[in-house]
């Protein structure tokens, strides 16, 4: 990988000019945050084969990416997510159990059955709900940190999205309004090397992802996505400028999408195994585990501890969610508008009046 | 009372409800220091030069970035130059806004009102006059609002801003400066979901909405110099459609023709035709009509003979008083 920031060099020891100095603590939560990602996606890929949820999206492989970025930003700082990104929930405080009832479209589904497993929202954290089209979502996070700019609050906003997003018109739509209005918009991309089966060298000539900024007026950083610590960085200085009103930021982590891009897909079809086993090596798990046993702060008994805890957590939690009941059918006309429209009335109070089989 | 044009009251009531709500944002191509194309937003860059913006030539982000803005808990009023334009920002119109309460569960919702002039009759051309409402009332999440009178713009547009939920602003350019009204200063609304019965008939009732009531006030007055009594019916608001008091008239006249001049095939029409068939069949004593724009792109040349007018509409009245 060449020119990319990083900072746990491979026996475990940091770059001390970029290393932001966690306390045991922290060093722990993040590593916490990302086992938890990890064991949750080979949970919900189980669950989605015996058919107990309808599909999953699995993050393996860009744990970094995705809780380095999240536990960068302040808890008023706002989270705008793609689709991957439900280690960000978890980081914002989303309860697990909510977010299994959201996979199980359950009566305690936070948006009520209305979306396919995988859609999140959290508006407690300041996460934004998810829609499926890619890219879509880039130009609400320009316009939310317009908005935080226009109510003079300093506050910053950070955008997921992956590669094969650059190629969409609301890329070039959103980093242009964030250019030019300079809003405080942290743009984390996911360079995770694969838009399902088409490949980032298929999805542009341009040799970096993070050099689009230039054309937009702003900077853009290449990180190690597979180094937490290097994502944190990068993505702290880029919030810490929005929040100084220096502009936008466009992060490029350098990933791998080690799975799967779901649960409906066989990427046996179109990649070679070899590539994947070369990128297992940089696992940003056994990574950050080399930098915690290096600062001494982690060894086989608190490894072992923490994937009883994880897997008792999401056990229990799956547990509770399955004996939730499916929505009310009332719920299908529910959230359309504020208030129900007397023509969605009539259409709910015909359907409800029908004999049920 | 000043009396005022269309374009004037709409800049009335964006001026006046940007003074009363400090979240109120308005952004489009050209608004600010051109004052808009249309000049419907002139001058109000010089009393909110914060709070007005002219932004780069791109729909999809002007709506992408509205939505944004609305999200965090502003008001946005995007402006799209045309609703020829629209379709760049058609995926975050119809995906994005209108989807944003139900995908959440009611924790977001995207309280915005894109404003944009529709429809013929200023020489526009195929990219400068079209009406494509229909695309948008089929549209689950949105409304779609349009106005016929400077006082009513005034009102429905004051009413959409205010809505929580987003709204399609459809302005008739045909009518932009064709007439004055009488225009009160201060608060004026118009609610939405609400027709207007503009002139009482008992033997025909013509249903339209923006240009084309309009047209349909101009037939009545023809129809009843030949003793035939319409009344006419202005929906003001597509979406939701203010059932009851199409219902009622078509009812009491038994006879109905409804005028939009979009494409015939799928326009918003056809969906009024579907409920009197549904619901007020047993009332008809003749054939519900359509009085259409033609299933073809919009002509420039032959514009006026593209738009329907009052002899097409008297002509479809005559059709249905002589079943």
């Amino acid at each position: 990988m060449v020119d990319a920031l990083r900072v746990i060099r491979d026996d475990g020891s940091t770059d001390p000019r970029l290393d932001p100095k966690f306390s045991e603590d922290q060093a722990v939560a993040m590593y916490r945050w990302m086992s938890l990602q990890r064991i949750l996606d080979n949970r919900m890929l189980a669950l989605q084969r015996q058919g107990r949820i309808g599909f999953y999206g699995p993050s393996l492989g860009q744990e970094a990416a995705i809780v380095g970025a999240a536990m960068a930003m302040d808890p008023e700082d706002w989270i705008v997510p793609q689709y991957r990104e439900p280690g960000a929930a978890l980081v914002r405080g989303m309860p697990l159990k909510e977010l299994l009832c959201q996979l199980m479209g359950n009566a305690e589904d936070p948006v009520k059955g209305h979306q396919m497993p995988c859609h999140y929202v959290y508006r407690k954290g300041n996460y934004l709900s998810i829609s499926s089209p890619v890219g879509t979502q880039l130009p609400h996070a320009v316009g939310i940190g317009w908005g935080m700019k226009l109510r003079g609050e300093k506050k910053a906003v950070l955008v997921f999205f992956g590669d094969g997003a650059t190629s969409t018109g609301d890329f070039h739509a959103a980093m242009n309004f964030a250019g030019v209005f300079k809003t405080p918009t942290v743009f984390l991309c996911n360079n995770n090397q694969w838009a399902i089966s088409v490949p980032v060298s298929k999805q542009t000539a341009s040799g970096t992802l993070a050099e689009k900024a230039n054309a937009y007026g702003f900077d853009g950083i290449r990180v190690d996505g597979m180094d937490a610590l290097a994502v944190y960085r990068a993505t702290r200085d880029a919030a810490r400028n929005a929040r100084e009103r220096l502009g936008p930021t466009l992060v490029e982590a350098v990933t791998y999408r080690m799975g799967p891009h779901s649960s409906s897909d066989d990427p046996s079809r179109y990649r070679d195994e070899g590539e994947v086993a070369v990128w297992q090596a940089r696992d940003p798990l056994p990574r950050f585990r080399k930098y915690l046993e290096h600062a001494g702060w982690w060894d086989e008994g608190r490894e072992a501890r923490l994937e009883q805890e994880i897997g008792d957590e999401i056990t229990r939690a799956v547990q509770e969610a399955e004996r939730i009941p499916p929505p009310a059918i009332e719920t299908i006309f529910a959230d359309v508008y504020a208030e129900m429209p007397p023509h969605l009335r009539q259409e709910m109070d015909a359907f409800l009046a029908l004999p049920r089989r | 009372m000043p009396a005022m044009t269309m374009v004037q009251a709409i800049n009335n009531a964006l001026r006046e409800e940007m003074r009363r709500d400090d979240r109120v944002i308005v952004l489009g191509e050209d608004v600010g220091r051109n004052g808009g194309v249309f000049r419907c937003t002139e001058g109000l860059l010089d009393e909110f030069p914060d709070r007005v913006f002219d932004t780069p030539l791109a729909e999809g982000g002007i709506i992408g970035t509205a939505i944004g803005m609305a999200l965090y808990g502003l008001r946005p009023v995007p402006e799209i130059q045309f609703m020829d334009f629209i379709y760049p920002g058609f995926d975050q119109i119809v995906s994005e806004a209108a989807k944003m309460r139900y995908r959440s569960g009611g924790q977001f919702s995207v309280p915005m009102t894109i404003r944009t002039p529709f429809g013929g009759g200023i020489r526009g051309g195929h990219y400068h006059s079209q009406s494509t409402e229909a695309y948008f009332c089929h549209t689950p999440g949105l409304k779609v609002v349009v106005p016929s009178t400077p006082k009513e713009a005034k009102g429905l547009l004051t009413s959409s801003i205010r809505d929580p939920d987003p709204v399609l602003f459809l302005e008739p350019k045909k009518l932009y400066r064709s007439s004055r009204e009488e225009v009160p200063e201060g608060e004026v609304t118009v609610p939405l979901g609400q027709a207007a019965v503009r002139r009482s008939g008992k033997d025909v009732s013509l249903i339209a909405y923006g240009y084309m009531a309009q047209v349909c006030l101009d037939a009545a007055t023809k129809a009843a110099e030949k003793g035939v009594e319409a009344e006419v019916i202005d929906l003001r608001t597509l979406v939701p459609l203010d059932e009851p008091t199409v219902l009622s008239s078509v009812k009491k006249t038994g006879r109905a023709v409804v005028v939009y001049e979009a494409p015939r095939t799928g326009g918003y029409g056809a969906e009024i035709s579907a409920i009197l068939a549904e619901k007020a069949i047993e009332y008809l004593r003749g054939p519900i009509v359509r009085v259409t724009g033609f299933d073809t792109p919009f002509p420039y040349t032959l514009e006026d003979v593209y738009l329907p007018n009052a002899d097409r509409v008297l002509a479809a009245i005559d059709k249905v008083m002589a079943f």
